[in-house]
């Protein structure tokens, strides 16, 4: 009998399993379940991309690309980035096209990170940062934001964490859980610590277009930034188009490169369906695309209005389709809300701890859900809310 | 009409039993004010009707519908309003358009049975003085009604929880 335990890689070992997983598997498993648990769109892909794709099939589309993933793909995305932010990549050394964001952090993190560089993590954030790092030889270094601050990180915080091996920060706005964004302004003062210290950013903007309040600001856009930023961005959520799996990195051709070596031993190349697709979305998606962003953003305030309605605080999410509600009050922990929620209400949220530092005493509520869902599973956490804190000013247990 | 006034009225007509709280949280206005905006828009005529779209045929209904293309001789003074109106104040016609092409008016008719249909287009329609002619074409199948796909019920096929 092997003894797989003992032949496994420890750097894999090491690394936890989803926190998100184990809470899947218990809803899987109830009935009647109203889920506010879900971080993709409710939407399915419009019709025309899904049309295109069908075309492209259908014409024969079923080959290989280029590592780098079709040309008239990369130059609609630089064009996209240029017209939406000024910001201007050379299709043919400075995009890549990745299987999603997923990829995307991942080749970042590979090809910038030798072992033992640190990487200065915001949280709470997406669930794959730090073990993507950790897998990639590199120490996560966590950054708690706050609500007081609206969960952005400041330019203080970030200094303060900076030691001789800090490599690079993860910028992630709007973020997911939080749905926090990040003004201008902020961002510039962050820029200054990254030159000062001459740091790598990776900029996670896949929310970018789900910006509710305010222009979103990509970070390669500000002064001299662009030479020292891998921006990722995708198709997923602006698109509604997460099971295609397809997103793009773009930055100095430097580390683009090492980026596409990687790539190109590992994935070869992005599926040629979904660039099909992507193209057709970039060139005709916008009208369909802001729809989309209007209904969300209808549904920010239908969810925000409820916990306002109920007592449970929540700070104002501006971009994602995320609210982050605190449960402080009710005297539970995240996971203990989040699994009786399910138990008593059958309502499923994310517990805050699974995305990391400061999550905790919160819950993940998405809003890609119908209007009744919302209003249904605001109906069944009101009652559930109030009887704990009933229960508390009782001093029962 | 401002803007709200028409993000109103594209909630509405998509669900018609929104209730004035939730249109009310989701344009972050106050209840009374939306509840006021209605109202102006009921009066005015804007909003005609609330109605539910209904997939008879699953219902277990008999309905047949025919689109009819009608050739009218427009009056003086009155144009094809008149005709119109003769036309569409018959409860089994559900809709009649003025069309610019080969024909004139678009009438849409349903009834319980074809020959129900064809009696109502031969002795009310086409023995209306001003109508030329009439084409009957009989409904086969409805895919798409009012912008909704009537077999698709898509499911949500999303997994429950996910990052
Ligand atoms: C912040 C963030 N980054 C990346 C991803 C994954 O994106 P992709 O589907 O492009 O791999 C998600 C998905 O939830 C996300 O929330």
């Amino acid at each position: 009998m092997i003894k797989w335990e003992e032949k496994l890689s420890p750097s894999v070992k090491g690394i936890p399993p989803s926190g998100i997983r184990r809470f899947f598997d218990l809803v899987s498993e109830m009935k009647g379940v109203i889920s506010l648990g879900v971080g993709e769109p409710d939407f399915v892909t419009p019709w025309h991309i899904r049309e295109a794709c069908i075309y492209s099939l259908e014409k024969g589309y079923t080959m290989y690309t280029s590592n780098w993933g079709l040309l008239e793909l990369r130059e609609e995305i630089a064009r996209h980035l240029y017209s939406n932010y000024r910001v201007k990549y050379e299709p043919s050394s400075e995009v890549l096209v990745t299987v999603g964001v997923s990829e995307g952090m991942d080749l970042a993190l590979r090809a910038i990170l030798a072992p033992g560089d640190e990487v200065l993590i915001p949280e709470p954030c997406y669930v794959s940062y730090s073990p993507c790092a950790s897998l990639a030889g590199g120490v996560p270094v966590p950054i708690l934001t706050t609500a007081d601050n609206d969960f952005r990180v400041t330019a203080a915080q970030i200094e303060e964490k900076i030691t001789p091996r800090t490599k690079a920060l993860i910028l992630s706005y709007p973020n997911n859980p939080t749905g926090a964004t990040i003004s201008q302004q902020e961002l510039m003062e962050i820029a200054k610590v990254v030159k000062k210290h001459d740091l790598i950013v990776i900029s996670d903007e896949i929310y970018d277009k789900l910006t509710y309040e305010g222009k979103h600001t990509c970070f390669a856009s500000l002064p001299a930034m662009k030479s020292r930023t891998v921006l990722l961005n995708g198709f997923s959520k602006a698109y509604a188009m997460t099971g295609w799996r397809l997103g793009y990195a773009c930055g100095h051709p430097e580390v683009i490169s090492q980026m596409v070596k990687i790539h190109q031993y590992t994935m070869l190349c992005a599926p040629v369906t979904a660039q099909m697709a992507a193209l057709e979305a970039l060139q005709n998606g916008t009208d369909e695309m802001l729809k989309m962003v209007a209904e969300y953003d209808r549904r920010r305030r239908l969810i925000l209005r409820g916990f306002n309605e109920i007592g449970l605080s929540c700070f104002e999410p501006k971009g994602a389709f995320y609210a982050f509600p605190s449960i402080k009050n009710t005297g539970l922990s995240s996971e203990e809300f989040a699994e009786r929620l399910l138990m008593e209400a059958k309502v499923a949220v994310v517990p805050g701890n699974v995305f990391g530092g400061n999550g905790e005493g919160h819950i993940r509520c998405s809003y890609a859900a119908s209007v009744e869902n919302i209003t249904e599973a605001i109906e069944r956490m009101g009652k559930f809310v109030q009887q704990y804190s009933s229960c508390r000013e009782e001093a029962c247990s | 009409m401002d803007k709200k006034d028409q993000e109103i009225l594209e909630m509405l007509q998509d669900n018609s039993r929104l209730r004035t709280e939730q249109i009310a949280a989701m344009l972050g206005l106050d209840q009374k004010d939306v509840a006021n905006r209605i109202k102006e828009m009921e009066e005015q005529g804007i909003i005609v009707k609330y109605h539910t779209l209904i997939n008879w045929e699953k219902a277990g209904e008999e309905v047949v519908s025919a689109l009819i293309e009608v050739k009218v001789t427009p009056q003086r003074g009155a144009g094809f309003d008149a005709v119109a109106e003769r036309i569409y104040r018959f409860p089994e016609v559900k809709s009649v358009y003025l069309m610019s092409g080969r024909y004139d008016l678009s009438v849409l008719i349903e009834g319980k049975t074809m020959k129900e249909v064809a009696l109502f287009v031969s002795t009310k329609l086409a023995t209306i003085e001003e109508v030329q002619s009439t084409a009957t074409h009989f409904v086969l199948k409805k895919y798409k009604q009012e912008g909704i796909i009537l077999e698709d019920k898509e499911k949500d096929r999303r997994l429950v929880i996910s990052p």
